[in-house]
This record gives C-alpha cells, sequence and structure tokens, in this order.
C-alpha cells in the first residue's frame, strides 16, 4: 500500500509539471496575441468598431458686386437606413414609399439590402425630413446635409454654374473656385457595437468643419439682369440660335454682366430646357446637356469680322503705317495676288480719308493698311495686342485663337484678317483686347471675382490679375476712341447713339462657314464715355433671322443696354460735349 | 498546521476559498460581458449574472454538505450513477431539446440540465471505484483495457452530440488510468501521438475528409482555425473576433466593463469566449492571474490526492483534477485559437447553469476527501 501510495503521488507529481506546461504553454500563445500581435489585432478591431461620420462644411455663397447672394445654401436632408436596426421592415418600406414619393420596388431593395448604411434618398426637402424623422421609424436616419440653392434660378446660369450631388462645382465659376468656396468637411469618430449602434459615452473623436469662403463677384445681378433681358428679346425678336452680350470694365477688366441665352435653370440643371428629341440615349442627352451648360463668349471661337477692323487700325497707327487723314480709293474690291476680294459695298466708297473709311468699315480700306504694315509687323502686333494667347479669363474651358501659322501666311491671308475673316478667336478675346487699346493700351485680364471673405468675415483676400501695359501708346489709344466715337457719330454704328452720352464702338457681321449657308453673326462692340471710357460691351446675335446687318439689329440693343446702365452706374451725361466738337478741333 | 493534543481533520479551506474567489470573479465578468447584449436581448443588464448567481449560490451550499459526508457512502450509488448515465444519454438523444441544432438539454423549462455534465461526473466516481476494486490488476493490459471499455461506450454516445464533451470524458479517464497504473510509456505514447496530430491536423483532416470521417462541417473549422481570415464566412468571423478581444487587451487592459467586443462582436461572450473578454478587459495580466488561479487550485487538488486517506479518495480527486484542469486548457486553448474551436466551457467562469452546478457537487467531493485526511500530531 506504502509503495502504491508513492507511485501515485509521483504520478501525481507529474501530472501537475505536465499541466504546468501546457498551462505556460498556453500563457506564452497569450503573450503572442495580447503583446506582439496587439497592435495588428487593436487596429482590426479599431476599424471594426470605429464610425466615421462626416460633417458637411457650408459651401461658400457667391455674391455679386453690390453684395447680393447669387449662390446660396439651403438645407436639405438625406434619408438612410441601418439594416440591423430596422424592426419593422414593411413599415418602413410604407412609410418611405409614401413620403419620398418613390416606387415600392427600389426602395425595398434598398431596405432590404444586408449593409450597415444604405442611402434612400438625398437632397430631400428639410419638410419632409422632418415629418419622416417624427414617425420614429427604427433604423431610418435623417442626416441634415447642405444644397447649393440659387434664388435668381437661370441668372447668369453659364457663368455660375452649379454643383453635383457631393455639392462639389461641376462648371463655372463653382468649379474655377472650388478650392475657396468648398470648405473643409469635418468627422466625427464614434465607436458603434455590432448591430451598428453608436455606443454612448464612448471615446468620441470630433473635427469641426471649416465653412467654405465667400466668393465677391464684380458682376452685378441688375445690369446681369438687364443684359439678358435684351439678349432674350432680341432671340426672340431675330429668332437667333443665341444671344450674347458681355460687358465689362475696360480699365481693369471686371465684368459686369455675361448674359448667353437660352440659359438654364440652375436649380434644376439636368433637365434639357429644350425637349430631346425622341430616342435619344444616355449619350446624347449628356451630349445636350454639355451644349446646355457651354459657355459660347468663352469656350466658342468665331471669325469676328469688320469688329476685328480695330486691331487692324490700331496695329496700323502705331506703327505710323497709316493717318487718320491718308487718302484711300475703293472702287468696290481690291486685287491681292491672284485674288479679288470685295467690299460690301458693292459700287464702291469711291475716295475716302483712312477716318472715313473706318467709319464706312470699308474692306479695301484695312487691306491697304495690312499690306501696308506687311505679314511680318502685322503678326507681331496681333501676338503684342495678346490675340495668340487666351485671355486668363477666371472660367473654365476657354478655346484658344485659331490663327494662321506666320510663315503660312501670304498676301491673300493677311487681307482677309486685317477685316477679321480667315481665323477665329473668342467673343472674350475680342472685347478684352478692343478694351486694352482703348483703355490707354494696357493689356487687362478679364475676370470676375472680386474677393474671398472667410465665414465669419474675418479674413478677406483680394485677387490681382495681370496687366500687361502699353500694348499700344496712349496716342494711338486716343486715336482709336476718336475714330470709333465717329463710327457711331456718324458712321456704320450710328444705331448705337444713346442720348446724352458720347459711345464709340464697331459694328461687324460675319459670314459663318461655309459661306455658302448664308447664315450670320451679327455683333456690336461699343463703349461710353467714348473719351473717358467706363464700361465696354460685346453682343454677338447668332444666326439671326431676316436683316443681319450688325449695325442695324445689334447696335441698338447696346445702346439699349447703356442708356440703362450708365445712369445706374453714376455715369454723368455730357450733353454740352457732342461728338463734333473732335471732328473740328482735331 | 496548528499543532493540537488530540488528531484533528483538515479541511482545505484554501481550496474552498478558490472556489468562492473563482465563481465570484466569474459572476463579475459574466455582468461585464453579458449585460449589454441582456439588456437589448431582456431589459435586464444582469439577467445572466443573476441566474449564475443563484444556481451557484445553491450549487456551493450543496458542495459544503457533500463535504460533510463520507465519500465512501456515495460509491455504493457508482453503478447506478453509471447506468442512469446511459439512460440520460439515450433519452436525450431521442426527445432532448434541440439548441442550435444539436439535442443536449434535457427535462422542462427551468428545470432542463445538459445530461453530459452528469455523466462526467458519474464516471469519475465509477472509475474510481472500479479502479480500487481491481487493486493491482489495474496494472496489467487486462485491467487497463477494463477500464477503457467501460469510458468509450459512454463517451461514444457523448460525442455523437458533443464532441468535446467526449473528449473531456475520453481525458478523465485517461488522467486517472494514468494515476493509478504503473506503466507510463503507453501514455506518454498516446500523449504524444494526440499532441503532434496538432501540428499534422491541416493534412490529416484533409486526409480523413476524403475517407469521409470528416464531416464537412468539421473539415470548415479545421480551416477556420489554421487561417481564420481566409474563412470569415466558415466561422472564421467568430474565432477572428476572439482574436481581435484578447489582441486589443495589450499588457494590462482596458480596464474592467470596458470591452468592445461584448458589444454584440464576440457571440454569446458571457459563454465559452468568457476568457476573450478577460482578455480584453483586464490585459494578459489578469488572464495570467486566472491561469495562475487554476494552478493553483490543481496545485490544491494534487495535495489533497496525494494526501487522501485511500486510493479511492486519492482517485475521486485525479478525477476532478483531470476535468477542471482538461477543461481549462481546451477552453484557453481554442479562445486563443490553438486548437480547432469547439464549445467548451471555463469552469467556474463561463455562464451555464448545469456547468457549475455539478462543478460544485465534485467540489463538494474534492473538499470531502480533504476533510477525511487526518492531521498528524
Amino acid at each position: 500500500m506504502s509503495s502504491n501510495h508513492t507511485h501515485h503521488r509521483k504520478k501525481i507529481a507529474v501530472l501537475l509539471l505536465l499541466l504546468c506546461l501546457c498551462m505556460a504553454g498556453l500563457a506564452g500563445r497569450l503573450v503572442y496575441l495580447m503583446i506582439f500581435r496587439s497592435e495588428y489585432y487593436s487596429r482590426m478591431a479599431e476599424e471594426l468598431h470605429q464610425r466615421e461620420r462626416s460633417i458637411k462644411a457650408a459651401r461658400g455663397r457667391i455674391l455679386d458686386a453690390r453684395g447680393v447672394v447669387i449662390a446660396d445654401n439651403r438645407t436639405v436632408c438625406t434619408v438612410s437606413v441601418i439594416y440591423n436596426q430596422v424592426t419593422d421592415r414593411e413599415q418602413v418600406i410604407r412609410t418611405l414609399c409614401e413620403e419620398l414619393s418613390m416606387d415600392e420596388a427600389t426602395v425595398r431593395k434598398k431596405v432590404e439590402k444586408r449593409s450597415s448604411r444604405e442611402i434612400i434618398r438625398t437632397n430631400v426637402d428639410k419638410e419632409v425630413g422632418d415629418r419622416i424623422r417624427g414617425y420614429h421609424l427604427d433604423g431610418v436616419k435623417v442626416d441634415e446635409d447642405y444644397k447649393r440653392y440659387y434664388p435668381y434660378g437661370s441668372l447668369a446660369s453659364k457663368v455660375l454654374g452649379f454643383t453635383g450631388a457631393d455639392n462639389q462645382g461641376i462648371i463655372g465659376l463653382e468649379v474655377a473656385y472650388e478650392s475657396y468656396l468648398k470648405g473643409t468637411d469635418g468627422t466625427i469618430l464614434t465607436m458603434t457595437d455590432a448591430a451598428g449602434v453608436e455606443i454612448e459615452n464612448a471615446f468620441e473623436e470630433r473635427i469641426e468643419p471649416a465653412a467654405g469662403r465667400d466668393l465677391y463677384l464684380s458682376l452685378d445681378v441688375n445690369i446681369q439682369q438687364y443684359a439678358e433681358q435684351a439678349a432674350r428679346e432680341t432671340m426672340e425678336r431675330k429668332g437667333a440660335k443665341q444671344v450674347s452680350v458681355i460687358i465689362m470694365d475696360p480699365k481693369n477688366g471686371e465684368i459686369l454682366a455675361m448674359a448667353s441665352v437660352p440659359g438654364f435653370d440652375l436649380n434644376d440643371p439636368f433637365t434639357l430646357v429644350q425637349e430631346a428629341p425622341a430616342g435619344a440615349g444616355a449619350k446624347e442627352k449628356q451630349e445636350l446637356l454639355n451644349q446646355m451648360w457651354r459657355n459660347p463668349v468663352i469656350n466658342d471661337t468665331y471669325e469676328p469680322g469688320s469688329t476685328f477692323k480695330i486691331i487692324t487700325a490700331a496695329a496700323g497707327l502705331e506703327a505710323g503705317a497709316v493717318h487718320l487723314e491718308d487718302t484711300f480709293s475703293c472702287p468696290g474690291f481690291r486685287i491681292v495676288e491672284d485674288r479679288k476680294i470685295r467690299c460690301h459695298k458693292v459700287g464702291g466708297h469711291g475716295a475716302e480719308t483712312f477716318l472715313q473709311g473706318a467709319m464706312n468699315s470699308c474692306n479695301p480700306v484695312f487691306i491697304d493698311v495690312g499690306q501696308r504694315l506687311g505679314v511680318d509687323r502685322y503678326y507681331q502686333y496681333f501676338e503684342q495686342f495678346g490675340l495668340k494667347e487666351k485671355t486668363g479669363i477666371d472660367l473654365p474651358g476657354e478655346a484658344g485663337t485659331i490663327m494662321h501659322r506666320k510663315e503660312d501666311m501670304g498676301l491673300v491671308e493677311l487681307a482677309t484678317v486685317s477685316f477679321g475673316q480667315s481665323f477665329q478667336i473668342t467673343p472674350i478675346q475680342l472685347i478684352t483686347t478692343a478694351a486694352s487699346i482703348i483703355n490707354g493700351g494696357n493689356r487687362v485680364t478679364p475676370h470676375f471675382a472680386v474677393k474671398t471673405v472667410s465665414a465669419d468675415g474675418s479674413d478677406v483676400r483680394r485677387f490681382s490679375y495681370p496687366v500687361k501695359e502699353h500694348i499700344v501708346s496712349e496716342e494711338t489709344s486716343q486715336t482709336m476712341r476718336y475714330i470709333l466715337e465717329q463710327v457711331v457719330a456718324a458712321g456704320s454704328g450710328s444705331k448705337g447713339q444713346v442720348e446724352g452720352y458720347r459711345v464709340g464702338g464697331k459694328t461687324a457681321t460675319s459670314e459663318k462657314l461655309p459661306r455658302s449657308l448664308k447664315k450670320y453673326i451679327s455683333s456690336f462692340l461699343g463703349f461710353a464715355p467714348a473719351d473717358d471710357p467706363q464700361v465696354i460691351a460685346l453682343i454677338t446675335i447668332d444666326e439671326p433671322q431676316g436683316v443681319y446687318y450688325g449695325g442695324t439689329i445689334a447696335a441698338p440693343v447696346i445702346a439699349d443696354i447703356f442708356g440703362n446702365i450708365l445712369p445706374y452706374l453714376g455715369i454723368e451725361e455730357t450733353v454740352e460735349e457732342s461728338a463734333v466738337w473732335f471732328d473740328i478741333g482735331s | 498546521m496548528a499543532k493540537k493534543k488530540k488528531p484533528k481533520r483538515f479541511y482545505d479551506y484554501s481550496l474552498l476559498f478558490c472556489i468562492i474567489f473563482l465563481t465570484a470573479f466569474g459572476l463579475v465578468m459574466i455582468y461585464s460581458a453579458s449585460s449589454y447584449k441582456a439588456q437589448i436581448d431582456y431589459g435586464n443588464a444582469s439577467y445572466f449574472m443573476m441566474r449564475q448567481l443563484m444556481i451557484a449560490s445553491a450549487g456551493l451550499v450543496m458542495a459544503i454538505i457533500i463535504s460533510k459526508l463520507d465519500y465512501h457512502w456515495y460509491a455504493r450509488f457508482a453503478v447506478l450513477a453509471y447506468a442512469l448515465s446511459y439512460a440520460l444519454m439515450i433519452a436525450v438523444s431521442l426527445v432532448g431539446k434541440k439548441v442550435n441544432g444539436k439535442r443536449r438539454w434535457l427535462g422542462v423549462g427551468a428545470l432542463s440540465f445538459q445530461p453530459t455534465e452528469f455523466v462526467k461526473i458519474a464516471l469519475i466516481v465509477l472509475l474510481a471505484a472500479v479502479i480500487c476494486q481491481m487493486g493491482k490488476k489495474v496494472n496489467t493490459w487486462k485491467g487497463m483495457g477494463m477500464i477503457m471499455g467501460l469510458t468509450i461506450p459512454i463517451a461514444g454516445i457523448v460525442a455523437a452530440n458533443n464532441l468535446s464533451s467526449g473528449i473531456i470524458i475520453v481525458g478523465i479517464a485517461f488522467v486517472m488510468l494514468f494515476v493509478a497504473c504503473k506503466k507510463s510509456w503507453p501514455f506518454f505514447l498516446c500523449g504524444g501521438l494526440a499532441f503532434s496530430t496538432i501540428f499534422i491536423a491541416g493534412p490529416l483532416a484533409t486526409f480523413l475528409e476524403k475517407v469521409n470521417i470528416l464531416k464537412p462541417y468539421q473539415m470548415s473549422r479545421i480551416h477556420v482555425w489554421l487561417d481564420p481570415e481566409a474563412y470569415k464566412l466558415d466561422g472564421g468571423y467568430q474565432v477572428l473576433q476572439g482574436l481581435y478581444a484578447i489582441g486589443s487587451g495589450g499588457l494590462v487592459g482596458k480596464g474592467l466593463g470596458e470591452s468592445i467586443q461584448k458589444m454584440g462582436f464576440v457571440p454569446e461572450a458571457q459563454n465559452d469566449m468568457i476568457f476573450s473578454i478577460i482578455c480584453e478587459e483586464l490585459g494578459l495580466f489578469g488572464a495570467v492571474s486566472v491561469i495562475l488561479i487554476f494552478l493553483f487550485m490543481i496545485y490544491r487538488f494534487m495535495l489533497i490526492a496525494g494526501n487522501a486517506p485511500d486510493l479511492f479518495g486519492s482517485l475521486l480527486v485525479v478525477g476532478v483534477m483531470g476535468h477542471i484542469a482538461i477543461q481549462v486548457i481546451l477552453n484557453i486553448a481554442v479562445v486563443t485559437n490553438t486548437i480547432p474551436n469547439t464549445g467548451i466551457t471555463l469552469p467556474f467562469i463561463s455562464y451555464g447553469g448545469t456547468s457549475v452546478m455539478f462543478l460544485m457537487l465534485e467540489m463538494g467531493m474534492v473538499l470531502s476527501v480533504s476533510n477525511q485526511i487526518k492531521l498528524e500530531k
């Protein structure tokens, strides 16, 4: 018995030793898991528990020159469903269908989808969101969000642009100034249990959102409205495809209005203004939308026609190749090399001075000026005036100039370029170059944005834009103002006169390509007051029906706009100083 | 040991304290691990803890009563209990309540229990009695074969529905036989073989599945064990959740009650996986402490077994010791994904009425053996 006893004791001791070894092994395993793998598993667990919710930052507003808000934020709601928390699925489906007026199949599919969070609908009106919240349905979340809202609807639609579902800019200024307007989203990091329920009092990290900066424009809502109204009336009256008006301050390039009709409703930018043709696919529809959103004065080029004679005249005067009193003769055409280039007046203007030639918009006169300059010098001025480069306007998608290469340019090409044909520029390029010629010779950068201001108003940042000085001399600039005032006072632009104001300008009627179609773009470029230009405007009427002469249909529209906006801008009438005085004076 | 004039009977208060401490610690951990889900599912955060508290208290009272009885008295019921084990196991296989697809519960409502727990205790008493009866015959192959012959059939019936309990029952018999028998090498051979299967489990399992011994669900458990992240959908998710809990505990843990994994991530956190919550909340420090307390308990068993007045008492304690040790080791091994997942509770700590009740009865038996030790002058 005693030996039995010791052998049992020995066995029990061995057993204990083995058990200790096992336990030590497990403890070792625990050390491995909890010390060496701790970081890995902690991170995995954290990822599983943490839920990141972003807090949307309010997008900066856009305000006009007088502080009127033209792009604002409105509170909207996002309705979503958390699968694990829904108790009465049928009730949820029924209620959401009803309140959101969505079809049952769509809602059911989303509610029954096993995901941690399924968004049912975004951009729900705040009232509807509040109503849904009022049902206190388990698992249905209504989060507030910001949505862009444009109080003026379609006003300056192609300029302002709009934002997409994530509140990011899609076209126009909303894209160009995205980085200022956007702000920084904040985040809330919370812990959740397995069902996705947030754990109260759990460690929570919160990063506050920073609202975007307000953008102040040079655009003036009143002027824009008037310009758009004038453009729309013209389009309807003339049955035109589209009409665009740009109004700019020639001294610094600030754009007061940029109207292009037809526009579209910024609060509903994905609905086509004109019905899509039946059977149009998604691709065709997107193409039509892009067409609708397109800003023709920046994105499209055209042959400027006679308005470009301003540039030829300025180059000729600056080079000393031509003077106001130089005489020319117009037999109704000019033969350059083997080509016979016609004047718009078939019978010819006969003998005329350079000033009269400009007033008559006589093609042979400008062909002669071009020929006197020669290809090299003409090309040099073309570049000096900044016509080869983009204007640098603060809107996306500006089109470049389409011009002959210098080595391909013969005398015939030079002749046609001299009166604005055989090359293409954008309307914004034309008005910017013209503004630079008449403002004393400083090439300005056209722009809308003046400054950005932080949401609390404490931090103001002004934008500055490059100016290229002395593209023409002050003397040439003054002569150009005089010539263009004469064009309006007694020449082809006479319909551009505004009572009580001295207006300068130039008309154009450009034939669209191919010429056989007999389609035209009628335009007028005008500025006032002629001796000290403070406003410059360009109207382009695309494919007018019936009478298509720029002097007849385009000039009066600008005259009407000037008649209204000059007093509004506080520019005083200059009654006693008539334009005739210049005729005698200089 | 205080020296007194008349021989005094020993009573292992260290073990009693150890039992009470582990049970109380278990109640705290059950509350911590289950309160979140209990609040959601039953509207009462202490639902699981209160149930466990009532059964454990009743069990403790019974244990103390049993500890005052002479353990030779219930040796008489050993054969009856063994026969009853068969009856209960057959009954549960036929009319048992299904929980998670397994018939494991017998009885009605609040009075239901898992008969496998009864089988363990009955087998411990029976084997102790039989080995005593055999005397030196136990050292022969025939004697050893007879012991295994008593164990394997009942273990087989248990394993049919509850593999892990079957393994534990075989393990208990194995440990008791090891202590009783003078031979050592067959046991080390068996133990060594079992241990080495862990290292060749992958290829072996594939082979066994090919010859249709292993069921597909068991095969997928092996896969999950070998690479839980690759088999998330086959149950790897649960294993991973346990590992996340253990790993995020670190050295000192998140603090009592601070576990996140118990919030529905670790399934039935108060049950088999409670050790992972202990790791998460109390860290490596707490986990190793728990292991040390169990080791201390086993050490007390060893002392009692070594000093028991007779072989029967000694073997009773060895059986209980084997039972507790196997369950602790297997449970921690499962939770740490050291072996494939199988449902084994952590003694005294995991939630489970039947388990804690029969554990308490076993403790009563051990204490009763300790009470028979006569302290010498």
